[in-house]
Order: structure tokens, then C-alpha cells, then sequence
């Protein structure tokens, strides 16, 4: 073995050795949780609502919140991600203004999620007087999530192949009707994984909805689904306290004598919840284009 | 050896437009990227129902040509003079554009199935413009497919995808949806050049059964096919037209020196 192979084989092994422990790292973290946490988890654990002093709390409410935080966040970033991505990658010229939507997209993306929170709190919840609810907490987060779902969108379009929009425009159609009928089709595996891994970010993110969907898990009626009732599981107004949050605030000042057991067990499903995001999305993404490319 | 643009032979064959049917016709063309002229002197006729085959080296200008033929240089190039159709200028403004490439259909050099299934690749345009009776469009894509020469092979599976499709009968679907919204014209820009030589042979002889119907212009850097399939030739160097006429002569006599270096493989 002459000198260079030595040298390349010595710089593999080191190469090796820092990628194995960054995995060590993340099994050890997954792992301690999940064995902590897990034993915790059962079924009235994950549906009954909390408890402030006593043991035996669950984290039904929280868990709920969470999803439904997501889903309305989504809701509303969702149109205004794929609009601007689609305007920056199909439509948007090499100029200062295009420049400049660039940076503000990346500042905003790399702006620290408390920061996104209190300027939440001043702007929707102080404001505009829409309090401590799901509504303050589902735009902030939407200002939280808007730059990397918008990147993860520009990203899928951009590796459509640019053959595929001159096969619309050869075929006498508008470049409107190429794009939102040809480019974004071809376009959702990519999109639709972008979509499920914002997702995991935004269902872990905690430091943005302390001051905007509030601490607190009031009680709701899940018999009552008019989004007007002030309990309904719906209402958009009430207070909503995400499984994030809730690990924080028991860590910081929770007094149930099984405060523990409730915070390893809420970061476990916390964990199990992202780790489903961040696996499904690579999986659908793939079942999609599968469907679309293949031959039945 | 250095060309000036302006200042060497030429030999562009005439047709005489009361005897001959004239499907298309460029007059006084320049074409600029930015301001670069990217292509100009090439004032060809194109004969109802022929094939003629656009050759010449990289560069020479010959796709840049064709691309204007249907007005897809919109927003790449600035195409200047006038291009015919049926003796219509249709480079000016006030012209259907979407209308142009709907009579003058394009197949591009790779094949480009949408992420659709077969059928609805070749409905979609018709779909898109309100044709939505099932009966016309099954029919529409019986037809073309059948024109296209890939009806035998797909149609057990029209709702699979077309991505799905080998190079060859993915290109001929290709076709075929371009042929669905009616053309009377068809630009090709290498069709074959992503195919094998099977595949290549079975679209040549597609082109040939589309004939009849089309006026067929087709830019190739495969000299023997554009000797085997078509009826003129035009050969293209440096961004102009250098010779035009009957691909027979410009394969065995050919008028300028230029062109006979160039298909002889002397070239350069």
C-alpha cells in the first residue's frame, strides 16, 4: 500500500467515525427518550386532559391542540408558500426585486423562533386583540414556517425539467395553465414531502406559541364542534396549549406530583410524532411519484 | 477559415408560390439574444405536405430557426421580419400566439410525457380548451396514436402513466398529443437523438406516414436521416442559411462548397 492510499483509507475512517457519531448522538437521544417516555404511554395517557396538582394527568387536550394548530397553520401558509414559490422559480426575473425577496425569505427563516413568538404576541395577540388562541398561534407559526415551506416548494419546482413546461407552451397553452397543470403536478412528490417535514418542525416548535396559542389547556367539550363555541374543540379563540409547550411549562413550573413521568412520556410521543413526519415523508413522497411514473 | 456573414455564396432554391402550395415561409428573419443576432438571412419556403430537414452544425443556428417557426422564442430571443403561415405574418402583434402553436405543433429533442397517464397526455390540451365528451376524445386518442404508430403497444394501458414509456414510445406519444389539437405543421428539434436506432427507424417511418396530412420540418444532426427521410434540405452555418434545395442535390451536387464539406464530413 503506497503512501496516498494510506492517507485516503486513514481519511475514510476518520470521515466514518464522525458520521457514526452523529447517529450515536440521535440513537442515544431517541433512545433515552423512548425508554424513559414509553413505559408512560397508554391510551387514557394519550386522551385524558391534564391535571395541574394531582397525579394521573393525560395529555388528550395538548396532543389535539397540536394537531390542530398544525392543520390551520398549514391551511394558511400552504397558499401563500406555493404562490410565492411558484412566483420565484417560474415567473420571477434575475433582478434587485427578485434579490431581495431572496434575502427577506432567508432572514426570515433563520430569524430565532422566540423572536417570531413575542412579534406574534405584540401583533396578533396584543394588537389585533386575539389573545392568548389558537388563531395568534396559527399565524405565528405560519410567519415561522412560511420561508422553509416556500424553499421546500421552489426546490420541487426547480427540478422539474424545464422540457416539461416547453411540452405545455408547444402545445398552445398558456404558461399559466403549464405551470399549475403540468410543473406542479410533476412537482407534488417533492412538494408533498416539503409539506410533511414542515409539518415536523412546526408540531415540535415550542418557543413561538408560548406568547401566542398561550400555556394553558382549558377544558374542551368534544361534543361541541361549532368553531363559535368558545369550548369547541374548534373554536379558534381559546387558549391552546401544544405538547410542546406543555413539556416546557411542566419543566419550569409544573407542581403534579407525577411531573416526571407526564414530561418524559408527552417528549416520547413528542419524538415518535416528528420521527413519523420525517420517515412519511420520504416514504409518501416516493409512493406518489411512484404512482404517477409507473405503470399501474 | 473565417466567414463574413454577409459576404460569401448562397444558395436558396425559389419555389414559384403559383404552382407550389406554400404552408410556410420566413422572410427577412433575425433573431438576437440580447443583442447578439443569433441567426438571419434565411428566407425558406416550406411546401405543403413535405419534410424538410433542417441541418448544420452546433450552433449554426437551425434550432434557434425552428423555435421561432411556432413562436416559441417569445421571451427567449427577439425574432425580427416576418414568418408565414398560410400567408398570414404571424410574428406580429395582435396574433394568437397560443392559436400558432396550436396549428404549428412542436416535438422537442428529448421526449417529454407529462406526469400523466397516456390518455390524459393526449387529451390534455383538448381537455384544457373544453373538450371534455368522452366519445370525441377516445376517439382522438385512438387516432393519434394510431398516426403516431404506438396505438398497438399502449392501448391496454392508456391509463398508466407515460412517464412510465421506453424513449421511443414515449416520443411517439409525444407526437401524438401534438398531433391531437390538430396541426397542420410539425416542428421536430431532434426527435431522435435521446432514441436508439430501432426506435429511430420506427419514427422515421412514422414522419413518413404523417406525410400526407403534415407539413413536417425537422431539425437533425444525423445526416443520414435527414438524407433517408427528407424531401429538402436546408443547411445552416454561423446563423444563416447557406443552401436549400431538394435534399437529393444537396446530397450529391450540392451548389456551394460550404455544404459539400459539411455533408461530404469535411467540415471544419
Amino acid at each position: 500500500m503506497n503512501r496516498s492510499q494510506k492517507q485516503s483509507r486513514f481519511a475514510i475512517a476518520v470521515l466514518k467515525g464522525i458520521a457514526g457519531f452523529v447517529v450515536l448522538i440521535l440513537a442515544f437521544l431517541i433512545g433515552y427518550i423512548f425508554i424513559t417516555g414509553l413505559p408512560n404511554i397508554n391510551w387514557r395517557f394519550l386522551t385524558a386532559p391534564a391535571k395541574a396538582f394531582s397525579s394521573g394527568g393525560g395529555i388528550g387536550i395538548q396532543l389535539f391542540n397540536s394537531f390542530y394548530l398544525l392543520i390551520l397553520a398549514m391551511l394558511i401558509s400552504l397558499p401563500i408558500a406555493l404562490g410565492a414559490s411558484i412566483y420565484l422559480n417560474e415567473y420571477a426575473k434575475d433582478n434587485w426585486f427578485t434579490a431581495m425577496i431572496r434575502t427577506s425569505i432567508e432572514i426570515l427563516s433563520s430569524l430565532p423562533s422566540v423572536v417570531v413568538g413575542l412579534f406574534g404576541f405584540l401583533l396578533f395577540v396584543v394588537h389585533y386583540k386575539f389573545g392568548f388562541s389558537i388563531i395568534s398561534g396559527a399565524l405565528t407559526l405560519t410567519i415561522f414556517n412560511l420561508p422553509l415551506l416556500t424553499r421546500n416548494i421552489e426546490e420541487s419546482l426547480a427540478t422539474v425539467p424545464d422540457d416539461q413546461r416547453q411540452g405545455g407552451l408547444g402545445l398552445g397553452l398558456s404558461k399559466y395553465e403549464t405551470i399549475i397543470h403540468i410543473v406542479v403536478p410533476a412537482a407534488l412528490p417533492g412538494i408533498i414531502s416539503g409539506i410533511i417535514l414542515c409539518s415536523g418542525r412546526v408540531f415540535g416548535e415550542a418557543a413561538a406559541l408560548i406568547y401566542t396559542a398561550g400555556q394553558s389547556a382549558p377544558a374542551l367539550d368534544f361534543g361541541d364542534w361549532n368553531p363559535f363555541n368558545i369550548d369547541s374543540p374548534l373554536s379558534p379563540l381559546r387558549p391552546a396549549e401544544t405538547l410542546a409547550v406543555h413539556i416546557w411549562k411542566i419543566n419550569s413550573e409544573g407542581i403534579m406530583p407525577d411531573l416526571t413521568k407526564v414530561s418524559s412520556g408527552s417528549a416520547a410521543v413528542l419524538v415518535l410524532a416528528i420521527l413519523i413526519f420525517n420517515l412519511s415523508a420520504r416514504y409518501i413522497g416516493r409512493k406518489v411519484f411512484e404512482k404517477m411514473t409507473s405503470m399501474d | 477559415m473565417q466567414l463574413d456573414a454577409n459576404n460569401h455564396e448562397r444558395f436558396i432554391y425559389h419555389f414559384d408560390p403559383e404552382e407550389n402550395d406554400i404552408e410556410m415561409a420566413t422572410k427577412n428573419l433575425e433573431i438576437y439574444y440580447g443583442k447578439n443576432l443569433a441567426m438571419q438571412n434565411a428566407d425558406i419556403q416550406f411546401k405543403k405536405n413535405t419534410i424538410t430537414a433542417l441541418i448544420g452544425p452546433s450552433g449554426s443556428g437551425k434550432s434557434t430557426y425552428l423555435r421561432s417557426l411556432n413562436r416559441m422564442n417569445d421571451g427567449v430571443a427577439t425574432v425580427k421580419g416576418q414568418i408565414l403561415y398560410e400567408g398570414v405574418n404571424i410574428n406580429q402583434p395582435g396574433i394568437d400566439v397560443y392559436e400558432v402553436r396550436r396549428r404549428i405543433g412542436m416535438v422537442f429533442q428529448r421526449p417529454n410525457p407529462f406526469a400523466k397517464s397516456i390518455y390524459d397526455n393526449v387529451t390534455f390540451a383538448l381537455q384544457r380548451r373544453g373538450v371534455h365528451d368522452k366519445k370525441i376524445l377516445d376517439e382522438v386518442v385512438e387516432t393519434t396514436l394510431k398516426q403516431a404508430a404506438v396505438w398497438d403497444q399502449v392501448k391496454d394501458s392508456l391509463h398508466k402513466s407515460a412517464q412510465s414509456l421506453s424513449g421511443g414510445q414515449a416520443q411517439r406519444v409525444c407526437i401524438a398529443r401534438a398531433l391531437a389539437v390538430k396541426p397542420d405543421v410539425l416542428l421536430l428539434d431532434e426527435p431522435a437523438s435521446a432514441l436508439d436506432p430501432v426506435s429511430t427507424s420506427k419514427l422515421e417511418q412514422t414522419l413518413r406516414e404523417l406525410k400526407p396530412n403534415y407539413t413536417i420540418i425537422i431539425v437533425t444532426h444525423n445526416m443520414q436521416q435527414a438524407a433517408r427521410l427528407s424531401d429538402y434540405t436546408v443547411f445552416f452555418n454561423l446563423g444563416e442559411a447557406i443552401e436549400y434545395n431538394k435534399t437529393r442535390k444537396i446530397f450529391t451536387r450540392p451548389k456551394i462548397q460550404l455544404t459539400d464539406d459539411y455533408v461530404s464530413g469535411n467540415f471544419g
